[in-house]
């Protein structure tokens, strides 16, 4: 049994993703026998997927990323080959403090981990140490599971701990009959978005409505047609800018995206958050009401397992 | 004196703020101030915007690339030791020869440097491009953009922050961060004096904020908080900030107005031109805030 993961991308920042990605997880309840969905909250720099509420953390788990140089011993003679060897300005000598010549002093936000000092030192006197550089975490939250992960300030690998706990809810889906995999992605279009598309079986794009949103839906649409996914496009805060949603349209259009809908602006989204529910769950909002609709022609087009029960 | 303006969470207003920051400077500055010509650093080079409000006439750009390994096939012998050293799987040994995989590759150079044979060559390989050039009112402007489809944005970040080399310290330079707490922001940070932090009061603002507040103390770098679409949310954000001793130097209400604005391209300071002598302000506040830091 193939499981299919939508991933919520928007390239800029703030266009709600999020928001939608939680309302998905409580619009998607199964019809009949089939379990419901897996989420995944791939914006690990900020993960806030947490919205969907009661979440409870059931298990936690370390995340190694590269390594950091670290000196051993007294080998070091000051030679500064670490810091002429190193390309990110991470290495800098200073005086050792205790009157022994100088010693390499390690930047661990410019360090990149490729342990060229270490080779490179005569003398021995470097070693790459492993560092921790976040968590990863299994939740069960209203909707039913959630996996995410918070990378520590400065780290690097957010690619490898999105990948990380996409490969954990994959297999946990598998072993639990989930068919499908909902993963609230980050901004932005390189390495962490990169890792949270590659086999997904299609984009949700969330585009805001206004130039900078549909500046940056552009470079995404570039990415989604490199790596060959099918997009679905949502406009969001639609009336803020109607004629940025219309070109926002118009430019789906001409790539072959499929236009699910439009969401207007609407202040009960962050009512609902600081409350600590998905909006949906606001029978008054029309965001809510919007997302409803949109999700439904969502699910028509998809396999009969996920069509939408109607709300009694 | 240069200042970073990043936030965890995306759209919080980073680029709003900065392009009204750099302008006003830009503005103070052609009309006698003592600030000199300001620098823009667009520095979100996955998805850049501050081009939007500012409007710059981008003249010069130049290829950002990475050096990756070339292999010579004849003087290589298969040894292995340039896969051993690499710690990013970029180079893969077969029966056939080396693979190289140059997305993984980070340009460290190490496996040139510890062939045996020689047989390493690095040659450059694009991954984005930088663009100079001005915006009105005199502020000098400064973007990359990583090429679609790269994964790495540090690279063209680092390079972005050469424009800085040779201004003044005393110079005016506004860098426009990416969102996020991983290493892109931490780049942009890390060629900054200050951070300019742009929070949004919602329980998602605070969250990110945290993150970042403790990214920018380990770095030891002095931080305040611009305040963005005040009255959206609650009171957490502002409690945060008070508990935590950072400074709250402006804020900015949310009204439908300014969005609308905003969403059009028009510059914050066009919107609401009361604002300018507010950033003008801001500005200064920031300089007396770095200076007490120092000292």
């Amino acid at each position: 049994m193939s499981i299919e993961e939508y991933v919520f991308l928007s390239g800029k920042g703030g266009s709600g993703k999020t928001t939608v990605c939680a309302a998905w997880a409580d619009l998607n309840r199964p019809i009949g026998s089939g379990a419901g969905t897996v989420m995944v909250d791939a914006d690990v720099d900020a993960a806030n997927l947490a919205i969907v509420g009661e979440v409870r953390k059931t298990e936690e788990h370390p995340f190694t990323g590269s390594a950091l140089p670290v000196l051993i011993g007294e080998a070091c003679s000051g030679c500064g080959l670490c810091e002429e060897v190193c390309r990110f300005d991470a290495v800098r000598m200073r005086e050792d403090g205790q009157g022994r010549g100088p010693i390499p002093d390690i930047d661990p936000f410019l360090c990149e981990g490729c342990g060229a000092c270490m080779e490179a030192c005569p003398c021995g006197a470097l070693e790459m140490e492993p560092q921790r550089v976040g968590t990863w975490f299994r939740s069960e939250s209203r909707f039913g599971p959630l996996f995410g992960a918070e990378l520590l300030p400065g780290a690097e690998n957010s690619g490898k701990l999105v990948a990380r706990i996409r490969q954990e809810a994959r297999r946990w889906a598998r072993d639990g009959g989930y068919r499908l995999l909902l993963t609230d992605g980050p901004p932005g279009i390189g390495c962490p978005v990169i890792s949270a598309l590659s086999g997904a079986a299609g984009i949700i794009a969330v585009a805001e409505a206004g130039e900078t949103g549909r500046s940056d839906l552009r470079r995404l649409l570039t990415l989604a047609h490199r790596f060959e996914l099918p997009v679905q496009l949502i406009i969001n805060k639609a009336d803020i800018h109607p004629g940025a949603a219309a070109a926002i349209e118009s430019m789906g259009r001409g790539e072959g995206v499929d236009l699910l809908g439009r969401i207007p602006y609407d202040p009960a989204v962050v009512h609902r958050m600081v409350e600590g529910v998905p909006v949906t769950s606001d029978a008054a909002s029309p965001a809510a009401a919007a997302l409803r609709s949109i999700h439904g022609r969502w699910s028509e087009g998809r396999s009969p397992l996920y069509r939408v029960a109607t709300p009694s | 004196m240069r200042v970073a303006v990043a936030s965890g969470k995306g759209g919080t207003g980073k680029t709003t703020v900065a392009a009204a920051l750099v302008h006003a400077i830009g503005s103070g500055s052609g009309r006698g101030g003592t600030e000199g010509t300001p620098l823009m650093l667009d520095c979100d080079v996955e998805a850049p915007d501050a081009h939007i409000y500012l409007q710059p006439v981008l003249d010069e750009s130049r290829a950002v690339s990475i050096p990756i390994p070339s292999v010579d096939e004849v003087r290589c012998d298969l040894c292995g030791r340039c896969a051993e050293v690499c710690r990013f799987g970029a180079l893969a040994v077969l029966a056939s020869g080396i693979k190289t995989f140059p997305a993984l590759c980070h340009g460290c150079g190490s496996c040139a440097r510890v062939c045996p044979r020689g047989a390493i060559t690095e040659v450059r390989r694009k991954i984005g491009v930088i663009e100079t050039g001005a915006a009105p009112p005199g502020v000098r402007f400064a973007r990359g953009m990583l090429d679609v489809g790269e994964p790495m944005a540090v690279p063209v970040i680092r390079e972005l922050l050469r424009e800085i080399d040779g201004i003044g310290a005393d110079a005016p330079v506004v860098l426009d961060a990416p969102p996020g707490t991983s290493c892109p922001a931490m780049a942009v940070l890390r060629g900054a004096d200050y951070a300019l932090l742009v929070a949004e009061p919602t329980p998602f603002g605070l969250h990110d904020l945290r993150l970042m507040t403790e990214a920018v103390r380990e770095m030891g770098l002095p931080a305040g908080v611009v305040l963005n679409r005040e009255g959206i949310g609650d009171g957490e954000v502002e409690r945060f900030c008070r508990q935590t001793g950072l400074k709250v130097l402006l804020r900015i209400p949310y009204q439908r107005e300014i969005a609308e604005g905003l969403a059009r391209g028009i510059l914050l300071t066009a919107v609401v031109p009361g604002l300018e002598a507010a950033f003008l302000g801001l500005w200064q506040r920031i300089q007396q805030e770095q200076m007490a830091d120092v000292h």
